[in-house]
Parts: structure tokens; C-alpha cells; sequence
């Protein structure tokens, strides 16, 4: 029996009422449901700038998110077995305060503000800045980024390296932390389409 | 209030705190109340967001004289 005008017309209002509310129910169940994830891109290899990914990485999967982090270029630095010899610059970065970690805290206080041809004269003035940063870490209950890295693995963060670059510098994959797939642009581009926030580093 | 467990985070900075709390949080059982101390006071609202994330139960957030003391439920 075919359906008058009238009934299809009904039917029809009535699909166009309860449908947003039924897609609505359906899509929040589906986010609810669904395990959020993170890309990240570790592209640098100094100490400051290691500690980004790995603060975020750990406290992402400390949520129960599934991470991935793609080392590339100099972010390779940061999954070399021995991390403890990364620098720290502050020559060309006006924004790194270079303040003493010991002493009176009038003397912590004080902002040093050295001339970048000063820095670039001084041998062994990033070493220097490296130590007092380390110690201004160790001061502050900030974790070593070693092992920021370990909690991260332990806590099933993926370590995904761009073979490319690994090449490039010379490295061998026996430089590296066990664990890791060494991989090209075209594997991690699926996972970081799939990730619901990616970020560059 | 009583508890099963305590962390004592106190002098350790982000995200430490949180990621110290998730693993003692693994080693309870469902229903179990840890109790956790700190001194960042960034990790105020970590432990809202992380309470909202992960489902465990903040029971409650205080200050006493720079020092923060939480109690979540484990899941």
C-alpha cells in the first residue's frame, strides 16, 4: 500500500526532528568512548627545548592518552642513550634569564645581562650556562629529562624516528634508546591525521 | 578522612605531581582514597583536570600554609 502525500510529509517532519537529536546522542557516545591521542614532532636538541615533548608525552599518557612523538632532526639528539651531555644556549636567545642558582637571594635575583660577543669570546660558556641551568633544575624539583623520557616510555609513550635524518647525521640506530621504529614522513602523517592534538616542536 | 595510600609529592614540580599520582593510583584498587601532598601550587588545577580525565574521584583540594593536600578516589 503505497503512502499518501500527506502521511510521507508527516514522516518526513518527523525524520527531520528526531534525527539531529538521535546524530547528536550518537556522536557525544562515540567521543566519550574514544581514547583521546596525541602526535608530537621533537625537532630540537637542546635541553631546554627537550623537555616540552616529554612533560608533555608523560602527563598525556598519565591521562590515558595514546601518544606518539616523531623524532626528527635535532630531536634526535633527544633519544640518544646518554642525554646528560645536552646544552643549553643562551647566546642569540634574549629570552633565557641567566640568573645565579646559588647564593643570597639578592644575588639570585639579579638578571646578567651579557652581550652575545662576550658569550661567543668566552670558551666554554655554554658549559658554564648548562651547569647552572642543571643546578637551577635540580633547585626548582623539575624532574631530569632522562627521566621525563623513562616515565614517558614506561607509560607506553611510542617513539617513532625519522630514518632519514638518522642517516643524515651519521647516527646508528645503536646510538639510540631501545624501543623506537625508525620510520619515514609517509607512517607518521596517518597517525598524526588520526591524533586529536599535534603538535610541532 | 581517612586514606589507603599517601604520596608525598612536596618540593617536586610539574608534571611530576601528576605523573607520581597516576602510577600510585595503578598500584591501588578500585575504591581505595589516596592521599597526596604538594607544594606546586600549579597543581591545583592539574589535579581538577586530571580528576575530570581520568574518571578518579577528587574528594577534596586544600591549602595549609603553602601546602596543597589531595585526596582522590581511585576508579
Amino acid at each position: 500500500m503505497a503512502n499518501t502525500p500527506e502521511i510521507e510529509e508527516l514522516i518526513n517532519k518527523r525524520l527531520d526532528e528526531l534525527l539531529p537529536q538521535k546524530l547528536d546522542a550518537l556522536l557525544q557516545e562515540r567521543a566519550e568512548s574514544k581514547t583521546p591521542s596525541m602526535a608530537i614532532i621533537a625537532t630540537k636538541g637542546t635541553l631546554d627545548w627537550g623537555y616540552p615533548p616529554f612533560i608533555l608525552a608523560s602527563t598525556a599518557a598519565a591521562l590515558g592518552w595514546d601518544v606518539t612523538v616523531f623524532f626528527t632532526f635535532y630531536g634526535l639528539q633527544l633519544v640518544k642513550k646518554d642525554i646528560s651531555d645536552l646544552k643549553i644556549s643562551p647566546l642569540g636567545n634574549p629570552g633565557m634569564p641567566m640568573k645565579m642558582p646559588f647564593g643570597p637571594d639578592w644575588f639570585r635575583s639579579i638578571n646578567w645581562n651579557i652581550p652575545n660577543i662576550v658569550q661567543a669570546n668566552i670558551p666554554g660558556f655554554e658549559s658554564l650556562a648548562t651547569s647552572l641551568m642543571e643546578q637551577t633544575i635540580k633547585n626548582n624539583g623539575v624532574a631530569p629529562l632522562a627521566e621525563l623520557r623513562e616515565l614517558s616510555q614506561e607509560a607506553g609513550v611510542k617513539f617513532v624516528v625519522c630514518q632519514m635524518t638518522v642517516e643524515l647525521f651519521g647516527f646508528d640506530h645503536n646510538d639510540f634508546v631501545d624501543g623506537m621504529d625508525y620510520v619515514g614522513a609517509a607512517s607518521f602523517l596517518p597517525v598524526a591525521q588520526e591524533a586529536d592534538v599535534t603538535l610541532f616542536i | 578522612m581517612n586514606f589507603d595510600k599517601e604520596l608525598d609529592a612536596r618540593g617536586l614540580n610539574c608534571p611530576l605531581p601528576i605523573l607520581r599520582a597516576k602510577k600510585s593510583l595503578g598500584e591501588m584498587t578500585s575504591g581505595q582514597v589516596l592521599r597526596i601532598l604538594a607544594t606546586d601550587p600549579g597543581s591545583v588545577k592539574d589535579f581538577v583536570a586530571f580528576s575530570k580525565q581520568t574518571g578518579n574521584e577528587l574528594l577534596s583540594s586544600a591549602e595549609n600554609n603553602k601546602e596543597f593536600e589531595f585526596y582522590i578516589k581511585r576508579k
